[in-house]
C-alpha cells in the first residue's frame, strides 16, 4: 500500500491512470470508517488534501451559478457567503454529523460515495447541479441526475474524479429537511430538498430509493393545478404529499422501515412547501 | 508531490517533528498518536467519528483523529491535548473543567478540552447555544453536560477579563 499526496489535479489524473484501482481520499469520514470498522484495506491511496484548487469556490461572472471545489468542507457551506447564496445547501450542511465531521467531510466525498443518504445530494438534485469531472480524456460535465446511478454507484469512468460542482443560483425559495432517530449526529432515514420559484417547484428525495429521486409528478401536478404565487390550501398540500410519497421507493433496513420513510418524505415535502410561503 | 511506500514518514505534532516508523501505512492518526508516538491523550472509542473523544486540531480545524489517515497528515500542523498546556501546567480550560466538576470518569475529557480550546480561540464570547453546538460532536455519559457548560463559560469570562488562570 502507498499514500500519495499530489498537489495538482493533473497529478491526480496521472496517478489514477497509472493505477486505476487507487482509492481517492477526501475528508476521510467514509473511507476511514471502512478501514477502522469494516476491515477495508485499500491498496493505494491518493489523498486530495494538498490540492488548493479543490478547496476553493467561486461565483461565475454572470452571477448565475456557484462552482464549489470537491474538497470544500461542509463547515464552509454552513455560514457566510455560500450559505447566503445557497440556503438549502447550508441547511443540509448543518445536518451533517458533528462539527468535527463537517470540518472534514466534503461534497466531493458525498459524490464519490454516492450513498442515497448523503446529505448534500438532494440539494444537488433539486437545484439541477452539474458535476465537473476530470480524467485522462480531459474534463466533462455530467448532470447530477446522470451522475448518481445506484446505491453507492456513480457514472465516473476509470481514472476519472470529481473536480467541482456547479450549482445554479435560483431566484426563489429553497430549503432542506431531514429526519433521523435523533436531532444531531445522525444519518438520514429520509431527507427532502425543495426549491420553489413563482413558476416552478423542484422536490428531491434522499434515503428513499437507490438514487436521489426527483418527485417529477408532484412537481408537475403542483405547477398545473396551483397558482404558484399563493399559499397552498390543505387539499393541495394533501395531494402534493401523496404524489411525493408515490414517487419514493424506500426499503426496510437497519435504520428505518419503508412505510415510515414513505410517510416521512410526504410530511417533509408538505412542510417545506408551506415554509416556502411563510 | 509526496508518495510513501510503507513505513516511514514525519508528522508535526505539538510543534515537534515526529518520525513514524514500522507502521502500516493505512493507520489512523488516532492509532499513530497513541501507539506509535506515545501520545495517549486522544482516546479511541467509536472509531467512526461519532463520539469526539479523539478530537485533535489539524491546521486550525477540530477533527476526529480516528478519521484521518495519518500518512495523509504529513505537512499539517497537528495539536493534541498534550500540546495545550505549557511547562507541564494545565491549560486554563483543563483547570476550569477541574474547578467546575466537568470531569467524572474522564474518558471524554481530552476530546472536550481540545474542542473547547478550538471554540474559544475562534469565538471568545460564545452563547450557550454556540457552546452546545460546538460541543455537539463530543459525547459525555457521566456529567450530563451542565458542569462542562459551566467550565466553558468560566474560561470565557476569565479570558475576557484578562485573568486567565493556567497557561494557554
Amino acid at each position: 500500500m502507498s499514500v500519495a499526496l499530489p498537489t495538482s489535479v493533473e497529478e491526480v489524473v496521472d496517478l489514477l491512470v497509472k493505477n486505476p484501482r487507487a482509492t481517492l481520499l477526501a475528508g476521510g469520514t467514509d473511507l476511514m470508517v471502512e478501514v477502522n470498522l469494516h476491515g477495508r484495506r485499500p491498496v493505494d491511496v491518493v489523498a486530495l488534501r494538498n490540492i488548493a484548487e479543490l478547496h476553493s469556490w467561486s461565483i461565475d461572472p454572470s452571477g448565475r451559478s456557484v462552482t464549489i471545489g470537491s474538497g470544500v468542507p461542509y463547515a464552509e457551506m454552513e455560514t457566510g457567503e455560500l450559505a447566503r447564496l445557497l440556503p438549502a445547501l447550508a441547511e443540509a450542511a448543518r445536518t451533517v454529523g458533528s462539527p468535527q465531521i463537517r470540518a472534514a467531510g466534503t461534497l466531493g466525498g458525498n459524490l464519490g460515495t454516492c450513498s442515497p443518504a448523503g446529505d448534500g445530494l438532494p440539494v444537488l438534485a433539486a437545484l439541477d447541479a452539474t458535476i465537473n469531472v476530470v480524467g485522462p480524456n480531459g474534463s466533462r460535465q455530467v448532470r447530477f441526475s446522470d451522475f448518481m446511478v445506484g446505491v453507492k454507484r456513480n457514472s465516473l469512468q476509470p481514472s476519472e474524479f470529481v473536480r467541482s460542482v456547479t450549482i445554479p443560483l435560483v431566484d426563489g425559495w429553497q430549503g432542506y429537511a431531514k429526519v433521523g432517530t435523533r436531532n444531531a449526529m445522525v444519518i438520514a432515514t429520509a431527507s427532502v430538498c425543495l426549491v420553489r420559484t413563482d413558476e416552478h417547484v423542484a422536490v428531491a428525495l434522499g434515503a428513499v430509493g437507490p438514487t436521489i429521486i426527483r418527485a417529477s409528478e408532484a412537481e408537475a401536478w403542483l405547477v398545473a393545478n396551483h397558482r404558484m404565487t399563493s399559499r397552498p390550501n390543505a387539499a393541495t398540500l394533501d395531494e402534493f404529499g401523496r404524489l411525493v410519497r408515490e414517487a419514493s421507493r424506500p426499503i426496510d433496513d437497519h435504520r428505518s422501515t419503508a412505510a415510515y420513510r414513505r410517510h416521512a418524505v410526504g410530511v417533509l415535502s408538505q412542510r417545506l412547501l408551506s415554509r416556502s410561503y411563510s | 508531490m509526496t508518495s510513501i511506500g510503507s513505513e516511514m514518514y514525519t508528522l508535526n505534532v505539538n510543534d515537534r517533528e515526529h518520525h513514524v516508523r514500522d507502521s502500516w501505512i493505512g493507520e489512523s492518526l488516532l492509532f499513530v498518536l497513541r501507539e506509535r508516538l506515545g501520545l495517549p491523550g486522544a482516546k479511541g472509542a467509536c472509531e467512526q467519528g461519532e463520539c469526539g473523544s479523539c478530537t485533535v486540531i489539524i491546521d486550525d480545524k477540530a477533527v476526529c483523529s480516528c478519521l484521518v489517515l495519518a500518512a495523509s497528515a504529513q505537512g499539517a500542523s497537528i495539536r493534541t491535548v498534550e500540546g495545550l498546556g505549557s511547562d507541564g501546567r494545565l491549560s486554563d480550560v483543563q483547570q476550569s473543567f477541574l474547578d467546575a466538576g466537568g470531569v467524572q470518569c474522564g474518558f471524554c475529557t481530552p476530546g472536550f478540552i481540545v474542542a473547547v480550546h478550538h471554540l474559544l480561540d475562534d469565538n471568545p464570547d460564545p452563547s450557550d447555544l454556540e457552546i452546545k453546538e460546538a460541543l455537539s460532536g463530543n459525547i459525555c455519559r457521566c456529567t450530563g453536560y451542565g458542569r462542562i457548560l459551566d467550565a466553558v463559560k468560566q474560561v470565557a469570562v476569565s479570558r475576557r477579563s484578562g485573568s486567565a488562570g493556567g497557561a494557554r
